[in-house]
């Protein structure tokens, strides 16, 4: 590809610290829960926790679990967007607190802005940060061709497929170079195959990027194939009870399908996931 | 022009053309209703007469204004009670059943407050129209994907900032729908309120012909009315239609 690149994230610390141990470890949650609902001990939903994780920078981590069990409370806690009930988590070393600079997430249902073509969909972020006008274009140009949009780059999200849109949203995050991406099930609403072809195109994206990657999913498929590392929830309350080492190669693609290794993986997965499906719907 | 269109044009002009015969053959009575033929002439002297001019600037600008009030104000009153779920819960069935209430029977009300003249049938008008616009807000905050409001989030924009560059994009074919109901109610309001409460405006020029047996003028003037008012809608669909494109429905 004759495209420049986006220059790779530079890691800095934070004003006056060293980098320490923890500068390694790029997201750290300790003993985390999420409660919903009033005071009353009766009234509340106990959806998260206590849980610890740790992900390293640069990792591929996906989450697999029953439904229900708080994949996505998780998320909010990580991305900033809903606050713990008890417990820390941080980022690059820093106590979240709302939304830390540098997050990408993309969600399940199509968060592509209608009324903007898909150029001004992917430029939306930075055209708020005002960045300049030229480095805009020149960020934009290079998001929608590695999203492979560049052919509907004036249309409008409407007039596109759900896969499209999902790259549009996933452009919209690129192009702003976040160094931790979060994705939500980001490929649920689409058929087997293009899944398939999307869990490709993120991996290329990881690979680009050298973002640390969380991914929640509730295919054992996916997980298996695209992560480094794989973490198995319970029911609901979600704490992790295993983590899955995949030991693929960084280049890995889709075709990692076809091997034994994954067959052991989804085995494992599945081993521990199933139980805990059977409690959630009712059955011990 | 589409076959609708052709359709919707002949259907026009066959109901016209049976009223015109039937007015000319005599069915209907001269001093019941004109044929539309006198009625355009008539419409056509008065304009070039200009005698009406200053009542025709009256009322539209009553309209443009009570419009423009019921629009911007029930816009922000359905913000704030969007934002307000307790408040909104309180307010529904209220807002719900706001149309089986003849509002006009208010008018004594607001020509204590206003005075018999544009001030009170701007209120009037006002009063009738804004439900509208604050209902069709509420429905658009509503119809707002929740995805887009978390994506505002996540890139740490403001209440502001989401408001106006998500929020607000986001529910404007529902806030478009909710425009188009506050104008024609505008005119309702306005037209019907001169008939009561005016001394000018064109509400008040064919409640007056008709007192005086001026039949010329007075369909004269509700030729115009209809005209008029569908010229303003024409428009108004026409931007619908262009909002709706863009978003490729």
């Amino acid at each position: 590809m004759s495209v420049t690149p986006l220059p790779k994230p530079q890691r800095r610390p934070p004003a006056g610290e060293p980098m320490s141990q923890t500068e390694e470890l790029h997201v750290v949650l300790k003993g985390i829960t999420r409660v919903f609902g009033g005071r009353k001990r009766e009234t509340q939903i106990h959806a998260l926790g206590p849980l610890d994780l740790e992900l390293r920078r640069g990792e591929f981590f996906s989450v697999v679990g029953p439904s229900g069990c708080g994949k996505s409370t998780l998320l909010d806690v990580v991305a900033g967007l809903a606050p713990p009930t008890t417990g820390q988590a941080s980022f690059e070393g820093r106590a979240v607190t709302g939304v830390p600079d540098g997050i990408g997430v993309v969600f399940q249902e199509d968060a592509s802005f209608p009324w903007l073509t898909v150029r001004d969909n992917v430029a939306f972020g930075l055209r708020r940060a005002g960045v300049d006008a030229a480095e805009i274009a020149r960020r934009v140009d290079y998001a929608i061709g590695f999203m492979g949009l560049r052919e509907f780059a004036g249309a409008l999200p409407p007039q596109l497929s759900g896969g499209m849109r999902q790259r549009v949203c996933i452009a919209r995050t690129l192009v702003l170079q976040p160094r931790l991406i979060l994705l939500d099930e980001p490929f649920g609403a689409l058929d087997q195959q293009t899944r398939l072809l999307m869990g490709d195109e993120l991996l290329r994206l990881w690979r680009e990027t050298n973002a640390t990657v969380l991914l929640i999913t509730h295919s054992l498929d996916e997980a298996a194939m695209l992560a480094d590392r794989v973490g198995v929830m319970s029911a609901r309350p979600g704490v992790f009870i295993d983590f899955v080492e995949t030991g693929w190669p960084r280049d890995r693609d889709s075709r990692v399908i076809a091997t034994p290794e994954f067959g052991a993986i989804n085995a494992r997965l599945w081993e521990k996931l199933r139980v805990e499906s059977l409690k959630h719907m009712g059955v011990h | 022009m589409p076959r609708e269109a052709w359709i919707r044009l002949a259907v026009i002009v066959a109901a016209v053309a049976a009223l015109e015969l039937l007015c000319r053959g005599g069915a209907i009575r001269h001093t019941a209703i004109i044929p539309p033929s006198e009625m355009a002439q008539a419409l056509w002297r008065i304009l070039r007469a200009g005698t009406f001019n200053a009542d025709i600037v009256t009322t539209f600008r009553d309209i443009a204004l009570a419009a423009a009030i019921s629009i911007g104000l029930g816009f922000a009153l359905g913000v704030g009670i969007h934002a307000w779920p307790d408040l909104r819960l309180g307010l529904e069935p209220m807002l719900a059943s706001y149309y089986a209430v003849p509002t006009f029977i208010l008018y004594p009300v607001f020509i204590i407050l206003f005075g018999v003249g544009s001030g009170a049938i701007t209120a009037v008008a006002v009063m009738l129209a804004i439900v509208a616009m604050i209902t069709a807000t509420l429905n658009g905050l509503d119809r707002i994907p929740s995805a887009l409001r978390r994506t505002a989030r996540v890139m740490r924009m403001g209440p502001l900032s989401t408001a106006l560059r998500i929020s607000l994009p986001a529910a404007l074919p529902y806030l478009f729908t909710g425009m188009k109901l506050s104008v024609a109610y505008a005119v309702i309001g306005v037209i019907a309120s001169e008939f009561i409460l005016s001394g000018s405006g064109i509400g008040y020029s064919i409640a007056y012909a008709y007192n005086n047996f001026d039949n010329q003028t007075m369909y004269g003037l509700m030729l115009l009315v209809i005209l008029a008012v569908v010229v303003i809608n024409t428009g108004l669909h026409m931007v619908d239609r262009r909002l709706n494109a863009r978003r490729g429905r």
